[in-house]
């Protein structure tokens, strides 16, 4: 192990690590491990999910009919350009362009923003409409039994999602300001290449759950 | 101790660019699909174009296809955990109740203990017991 | 209080905050260690209320209802807020990275996060006393925890949150066995207690996410009635079991994993041998951690799920077996012939091979679905699992931090004293518990305050071993904090083991090690490695 002496360890280095690329590794394998997690929570749902279509399949393909494919489908490619310029963000880092790489992060906030605010009319209608989960459900017009679960499926699996959005948001916003104050350089990015892939696990999950639940029939 | 690679890849802009317009196609492709009605099948080309898309931002916005071998395991050691959670799950919900079809039956009709009356050769009518009961699935392997 | 050597952890830096603040992954092992044995001390208090009930079979002390709210309590801490985090977090944080000569875990903030989140959600699973307590059992099984009106919100919620705490444990776990190995240190000349926390570290971030979500659910479905759990709104409540056993089973073996580690190293040091069948013990370890996400519907045999899926997961409990029976033979194995030094805390890793096996093999009984569906739900059950959890890994906790008591603060314990608690605490053990053995394969079921007057003289012997037990265990705290203050100051390396932690001062300085640490030999290379004499205290 090279031991940097004291006096050229740079400020980022914590004292426990030999060096920057222990230091590295070992942050991008704990956040590979944080995505695990992150996979079988969302896992709980999903499981959800195939149970529930595999008892009603006609009552989900009736109820799935009521999302707007149109409105999904635009989040999905915000979603994807937003990840699109987050992973052009890190290359930006990467190469030492500061400033482009703002831009870059900055494009990506507005992007989930944007997300959100779809997302929201989305939620909107359907409470207006009564399209709840379970004892909330007041819509008439979706055949086949128990049509309440099909919408505590949706709230549920794109709430957790959405929460995952307004997380990333927030950290999103924390990595702007750090980059800059010009905290990272192409030997340090480690944080914003973590935020990386977290943001590209969300639009991960999002690109399962689009077909999943507007796509049935 | 071994480090997986000290030097950082930095993917040409054009990759992450082409891999976005890949990824919107698809998208497309996915809409576009779902307007037929192929039964089973939708679910199918469905997921596959998930799964797809899904390969492609693992593979090069999340750079498994350079980064340690490790992180790759550590992906789809999830994703094998969550199939186990959801197909184990499901050999329960999907077979409920299925034991009430079957019915008593000879473990194998020829043998000698359930011959009442060897000489009269007289063996089980499988006709008969399928319509007594119309769920059970009669083997007649003898035949 | 404490006196012992100016530069160690224990001292430097001095003051109340450097405590709540510390990044010191021994400091934070010790925190751990004292908040899970003050809610093993609850836990414990509960069961011998209990067992003062069940002396006769007559109402003694506490209502029916009571009587639901307090085994209810009882497992919940016992699970939660004791065994899940007993060996990991409080030993394992302690000694795994000396145990591989880093300075730290890798993510020493996420470390002192984790005890926070830990105390955090200890305090609300026991703010439900206050609004009534919980009768469900610690398993929360729908439709009843959904329809009482008990506080399952506020004790679930506790659970939901104690779940991050062991989820940053078992990732900065596996990052740190990973990546800050010292030099030399290869993956099969780790000692086997790594291996065994590595295997842990796996099943808890794999599993307990989805106990999370699971809380959630039952959570919203409480609050908003949201139909997944309820038959009535085309829901379904055996769901529910395979939610919770999907994580809950794979947490017996968190429970467990990391006492057969200890273990591992109890045998080694004491027998003063070089372990046998070492890649058989890590890699069944790593089997155990497999097979464990396979075998949950054991336990819904009962419930109503599918014949096919009972089937299935019979047959695949029996594969648990393997991995255990080869550890099991490979300890056997390692004191035959060995010089074995029948210390304190190998008496308790001798009560462990006795214990766990009597626990397992009635595993096996309770995994084959006939002759499940006589003894679900007695004290066969209950005995099984106490001989596993309590004659398992509590067996092992406690000859875990005898071993390493030395290293955590510098002082012996007495010698004398710690055998016969041994011996009291392995007696008393086995009155409480065997007897529910017979008492299940009778037909006693669990959870009820009362009993018919056939098994009134086996409950009464099942409660004297229960207050023998609880006297073991209050002298086992008098000496302990005895040797704090009067303790003789311990050597370097009072046992003559190899593993790396020795290698430091008893107790370590706050960055572990004087040196940049590199492996010399291996962690059980008693036959060409001389432990050098003056290092040896007699006891």
């Amino acid at each position: 192990m090279s031991s940097e002496s004291l006096s050229t360890r740079p400020a980022h280095l914590q004292h426990h690590f030999a060096d920057t690329y222990q230091q590295g590794d070992a942050a991008r394998l704990g956040m590979w491990v944080f995505l695990l997690t992150e996979i079988l929570l969302f896992g709980g749902l999903f499981c959800f999910y195939a149970i529930y279509r595999s008892w009603y399949p006609d009552m989900f393909i009736n109820a799935h009919r009521h999302l707007n494919v149109w409105l999904g489908g635009t989040n999905t490619v915000v979603l994807i350009t937003s990840s699109v310029t987050m992973a052009l963000a890190i290359r930006s880092a990467q190469l030492g362009k500061r400033r482009e790489a703002v831009y870059n992060l900055v494009a990506t906030l507005l992007l989930a923003a944007v997300f959100l605010i779809i997302k929201y009319f989305e939620y909107e209608h359907k409470i207006h409409l009564g399209q709840l989960p379970g004892k909330f459900y007041t819509f008439q017009g979706i055949a086949g039994s128990n049509p309440h679960v099909f919408f505590s499926v949706y709230f549920l699996m794109t709430g957790l999602h959405g929460l995952h959005v307004i997380g990333g948001m927030g950290v999103i916003a924390w990595m702007i300001q750090r980059t800059r104050r010009g905290e990272f350089s192409p030997e340090y990015y480690t944080p914003l290449e973590l935020t990386g892939l977290y943001w590209h696990l969300v639009d991960l999950i999002w690109i399962f759950l689009f077909p999943l639940l507007y796509l049935i029939g | 101790m071994a480090h997986d690679t000290h030097t950082p890849h930095i993917l040409p802009l054009w990759l992450y660019l082409r891999i976005g317009i890949a990824l919107l196609v698809l998208t497309i492709v996915t809409v576009w699909v779902a307007q037929y009605h192929l039964g089973p099948w939708n679910l199918f080309v469905a997921m596959l174009i998930a799964v797809t898309k899904g390969t492609l931002v693992a593979m090069f916005f999340m750079h498994l296809k350079y980064a340690s071998r490790l992180y790759a395991t550590v992906f789809v050691g999830a994703l094998l955990m969550l199939t186990v959670f959801i197909v184990f799950t499901m050999f329960d919900t999907m077979y409920r109740d299925k034991i009430y079809e079957f019915e008593a039956r000879p473990i194998s009709d020829k043998a000698i203990i359930y011959q009442q009356n060897p000489t009269s050769s007289e063996t089980p009518d499988t006709a008969s017991a399928g319509a007594a009961s119309p769920a059970s699935t009669p083997v007649d392997s003898g035949h | 209080m404490y006196t012992g050597p100016e530069n160690s952890y224990l001292k430097q830096p001095r003051g109340l905050k450097s405590w709540l603040l510390t990044l010191d992954h021994k400091r934070i092992g010790v925190m751990y260690l004292t908040a899970i044995m003050f809610f093993f001390l609850v836990g414990g208090l509960l069961a011998v209320l209990m067992r003062v009930e069940l002396s006769s079979p007559a109402r003694d002390v506490v209502s029916a209802e009571l009587y639901n709210r307090l085994f209810t309590l009882h497992g919940a801490i016992m699970i939660f807020m004791f065994i899940i985090p007993s060996i990991p977090a409080a030993i394992g944080n302690f000694v795994l990275p000396l145990m591989i000569g880093a300075k730290d875990v890798a993510f020493p903030r996420l470390n002192l996060a984790s005890w926070y989140i830990y105390v955090v959600g200890s305090l609300i699973a026991v703010a439900s006393i206050l609004q009534g307590g919980v009768d469900t059992g610690w398993t929360f099984y729908t439709p009843y925890s959904t329809s009482t009106n008990s506080a399952v919100i506020t004790l679930t919620f506790g659970a939901f949150v104690l779940g991050f705490s062991s989820i940053f444990t078992g990732l900065n776990f596996i990052v740190t066995i990973h990546k800050m190995r010292a030099p030399g240190m290869t993956w099969f000349k780790m000692p086997l207690m790594v291996w065994g926390l590595y295997a842990t570290a796996i099943i808890q971030v794999l599993a307990t996410p989805v106990l999370g979500i699971t809380l959630v659910l039952l959570i919203f479905e409480r609050l908003f009635g949201i139909g997944i759990f309820d038959p009535a709104m085309g829901g379904d409540p055996v769901l529910y079991q395979h939610f919770f056993w999907f994580y809950s089973h794979p947490a017996v073996y968190i429970m467990i994993l990391p006492g057969m580690a200890i273990i591992s190293e109890l045998i080694a040091t004491f027998s003063h041998k070089r372990i046998f069948g070492y890649k058989a013990i890590a890699f069944s370890s790593l089997g155990i951690a497999l097979v464990s996400f396979l075998v949950w519907g054991h336990h819904m045999f009962t419930s109503g799920q599918s014949e096919l899926a009972a089937m299935i997961f019979s047959f695949l409990t029996f594969l648990v077996g393997i991995p255990s029976g080869i550890k099991i033979f490979n300890w056997v194995a390692t004191m035959y012939r060995g010089s074995i030094s029948l210390k304190t805390p190998m008496l308790y890793a001798i009560a462990f091979l006795l214990l766990f096996t009597i626990g397992g093999l009635t595993g096996i009984f309770l995994g084959t679905l006939a002759v499940d569906v006589h003894l679900h739900d007695t004290y066969f059950i209950v005995a099984h699992f106490h001989y596993v959890m309590m004659g398992g890994t509590v067996m092992a906790l406690l000859g875990g931090i005898h071993y390493w008591w030395p290293k955590m603060w510098g002082k012996m314990y007495n010698e004398t004293w710690g055998r016969i608690t041994a011996v009291l605490v392995f007696v008393g053990f086995n009155v409480a518990f065997f007897t529910q053995f017979i008492m299940g394969s009778q037909g006693m079921p669990r959870r009820y305050y009362s009993y018919p007057d056939q098994f009134a003289f086996l409950h009464e012997v099942s409660s004297v071993g229960a207050y023998i037990l609880g006297f073991g265990f209050l002298i086992m705290v008098i000496y302990l904090i005895h040797s704090l203050y009067r303790g003789k100051p311990a050597a370097r390396n009072p046992w003559g083991a190899l593993t790396m932690e020795w290698e430091a001062a008893s107790p370590p300085t706050t960055h572990n090690f004087d040196k940049d640490m590199k492996l010399e030999h291996g962690p059980y290379d008693f036959d060409r490695v001389e432990v050098e004499d003056e290092e040896m205290v007699k006891a």
